[in-house]
């Protein structure tokens, strides 16, 4: 291979890389925040909910972790357009992950929640904190901290799943990158380059994970 | 008659198929420190659970001040007290457990400081003030700012112990504090437990420390099969146990006279 | 709106679903087979003392983990060929889903191998086992006993991931979801049964490995 040919082509088509990052970026940031937000009520439906409710988000949050991802967002991008929900590729694959993240924030935080000894609890009542104060000041925050380092694992994830929007047409960096190779058929460098993109967000991921569960330590 | 602080009518309680608290009834003054001895499974702990309704009970009253704890009565019925109610009613009463259950994830100070803002409302710089007051009464002020997992147990349960007080209850609930201890760490919490005596302070306390109940108590109960089975004065309670049961259980405890 | 639901185009077409569950299976059988070769060799690296190759598993598991498998797979099909590498679709899949279930399978073996008591391998060597044998007879079954577990979660998502050999047209469940889908526009049956179809597989994959891993279990 012709280093310089690639340096030249990738310099080239440097737009179009950077448009495919932003997207991947976007998607990914929107579907971890919308997720994790909808994740948290699952997990609290799977732990305090009323009955009937509990049982309908079990359901729902196995039937989305017993699916592929991948045919969350086919079924995403085919079937809402025929119930006459009008939604863009992007969006419809954003629905999908966002979905499939909060089944999995929602398990992790019924897991997390499960875990904390009863004594926080009755400690709680004993000064007189409502159920309502006792979960928001007491067993939420600690099982946020628990459930970090899985959350953070989790989000790369999602910037993993991100890519299969590539197969719905939506330009992020995979589909990006491929249309790139179609041009000038540097298909080793090219994935390689997107490879590497990709290792780098996810890597700064994990740091930045690692830093604030460092920050967030009792001590 | 002067009313009792606390009173405690005909208590009954199961788990199951296991009656655990057979009928108990109990005075508690102002003032008074009673504690509460007897072997495991006598129901001790759970009497001590039913007094702040971390325990429902079955049958019975018990009342703070006049005012009927966790139930109320309609048309002879008894009916359980709406969940807001019932933690007002909590925070009448302070609770020491055995296992600390301090807030992990709070400072000691924030540890205290919790219940005085979200509980009595108070603005976040007299909740400081007071709880700073009591992390000093039990010699924790100069660890405000640690963890609880930077603190040893002993440190932890006085923690525990000024999170309860700062909420000024009028009785403090005390189950097995110094169980879970290590045998040199006990004595800085029951020296605590001493000085809040001392103060006049009014509890009831669950113990397998006989020297200590026998040294700080105005009245000593014997609990045995879900009731109590003798109660008097440590002096009577120790000394001169009147059943033979009583007899047999102080012989076998640690306490000698 | 208005949308009548009629599975009888899904159900004729069945049979090239289960077909494609079936393959599905298979792919995933063969990969975390020879991925749990890569893993166990690439695990006993991590652990060892020479650092060139700790380094370069280290260096394989960060790598591959951190990769989208898509660009995996995508990498695999279209760029390999280019340096004389002949697959047809279904080997290039296997050959990517292999090597990506191998860097997760170290991690699983690298954490049994670390949780191991120390004596086990020394009890080996004490009765006159060399390196290669105590390993071989006495690390890994015990080890891989205990981290069965772990293996039956890595098989179910390897499962699952399966689903993206369709992007390539390898003829699995997903694949034919996606065609009876376009040929028959029976959009919401198709993607329901489909989805029905690995959630099924998923749980029952879940409820034998469970039962194998209690036969295979250590009794305490």
């Amino acid at each position: 291979m012709e280093l310089t040919q690639f340096l030249n082509e990738a310099w080239l088509s440097r737009g179009a890389i950077w448009d495919g990052f932003v997207m991947t970026v976007a998607i990914s940031a929107l579907a971890i925040v919308l997720g994790t937000v909808l994740g948290l009520f699952v997990g609290i439906a799977l732990v305090y909910g009323w009955r009937p409710l509990r049982f309908l988000v079990r359901l729902y949050v196995d039937f989305i972790r017993g699916t592929p991802v991948f045919v969350l967002v086919l079924a995403s991008f085919y079937i809402l357009s025929v119930v006459g929900i009008d939604l863009t590729a992007f969006q419809a694959g954003v629905l999908a992950i966002t979905v499939f993240c909060s089944s999995h924030v929602g398990e992790m935080l019924r897991g997390a929640l499960a875990a904390i000894h009863r004594g926080q609890t009755e400690a709680a009542m004993t000064i007189g904190l409502t159920f309502r104060q006792t979960f928001l000041y007491v067993l939420l925050p600690q099982a946020l901290r628990q459930i970090l380092p899985t959350w953070v694992n989790a989000a790369t994830e999602m910037v993993k799943a991100s890519t299969l929007l590539s197969v719905i047409g939506v330009a992020e960096l995979l589909l990006a990158t491929q249309q790139i190779i179609s041009r000038n058929f540097l298909s080793l460098e090219f994935y390689f380059l997107a490879g590497f993109i990709y290792f780098v967000i996810d890597f700064s991921i994990e740091r930045l994970g690692r830093w604030v569960e460092r920050k967030l330590a009792y001590s | 008659m002067a009313e009792h602080l606390l009173v405690i009518e005909n208590l009954h309680k199961t788990f199951g198929a296991t009656e655990v608290l057979r009928g108990v009834d109990l005075n508690v003054d102002s003032g008074d420190v009673v504690s509460i001895i007897g072997s495991s499974g006598s129901g001790k702990t759970t009497l001590l659970r039913c007094v702040n309704m971390l325990e429902d009970y079955h049958e019975g009253r018990v009342l703070i001040d006049g005012e009927e704890i966790g139930y109320t009565r309609h048309d002879g019925k008894r009916v359980r007290l709406p969940n807001s109610t019932i933690a007002r009613q909590r925070a009448l009463t302070g609770m020491a457990f055995q296992t600390f259950n301090l807030f992990p994830h709070l400072t000691a100070l924030k540890n205290v400081t919790l219940g005085l803002v979200k509980v009595r409302g108070l603005a976040k710089d007299e909740a400081v003030g007071i709880a700073r007051r009591w992390l000093d009464r039990v010699g924790m002020l100069d660890r405000q700012d640690h963890y609880p997992s930077q603190l040893s147990g002993g440190q932890q349960q006085r923690v525990a112990i000024a999170r309860a007080i700062a909420m000024n209850p009028k009785l403090m609930l005390f189950d097995e504090v110094t169980s879970a201890l290590d045998p040199e760490l006990v004595n800085e919490v029951l020296n605590v437990i001493r000085d809040l005596a001392r103060d006049g302070m009014t509890m009831l306390l669950v113990t397998h420390e006989m020297r200590f109940a026998y040294d700080v108590s105005t009245t000593v109960i014997f609990m045995h099969e879900g009731r109590i089975h003798e109660a008097g004065p440590p002096s009577e309670v120790f000394i001169r146990p009147r059943t033979p049961r009583l007899a047999e259980f102080i012989q076998n405890s640690s306490f000698r006279a | 709106m208005g949308y009548q639901l009629n599975f009888d185009a899904v159900w004729r077409n069945f049979d090239l679903l289960l077909s494609g569950l079936g393959l599905g299976l298979a792919l995933a059988v063969v990969s975390i087979f020879l991925g749990s070769l890569i893993g166990l060799v690439a695990a006993f690296a991590m652990v060892s003392k020479n650092r060139l190759w700790r380094g370069l598993a280290v260096g394989y598991v960060t790598a591959i983990r951190n990769t989208p498998i898509l660009v995996l797979i995508f990498f695999t099909f279209f760029a390999l060929p280019q340096f004389g590498v002949r697959f047809d679709k279904i080997e290039s899949f296997v050959f990517t889903l292999t090597v990506y279930a191998g860097a997760y399978l170290t991690e699983v073996f690298r954490g049994g191998l670390m949780a191991l008591p120390r004596g086990l391998r020394e009890a080996g060597l004490a009765l006159g086992m060399t390196e290669w044998r105590a390993n071989l007879w006495v690390v890994i079954p015990v080890m891989i006993r205990n981290v069965l577990p772990a293996l039956s979660n890595n098989f179910i998502s390897l499962f699952k991931d399966t689903s993206l050999a369709a992007a390539i047209a390898v003829p699995e469940l997903t694949f034919y979801a996606r065609q009876i889908n376009v040929n028959t526009f029976r959009v919401i049956e198709t993607w329901m049964v489909a989805s029905l179809m690995y959630v099924a597989a998923c749980y029952l994959i879940a409820a034998a490995l469970r039962r194998l891993e209690r036969r295979l279990a250590i009794p305490r």
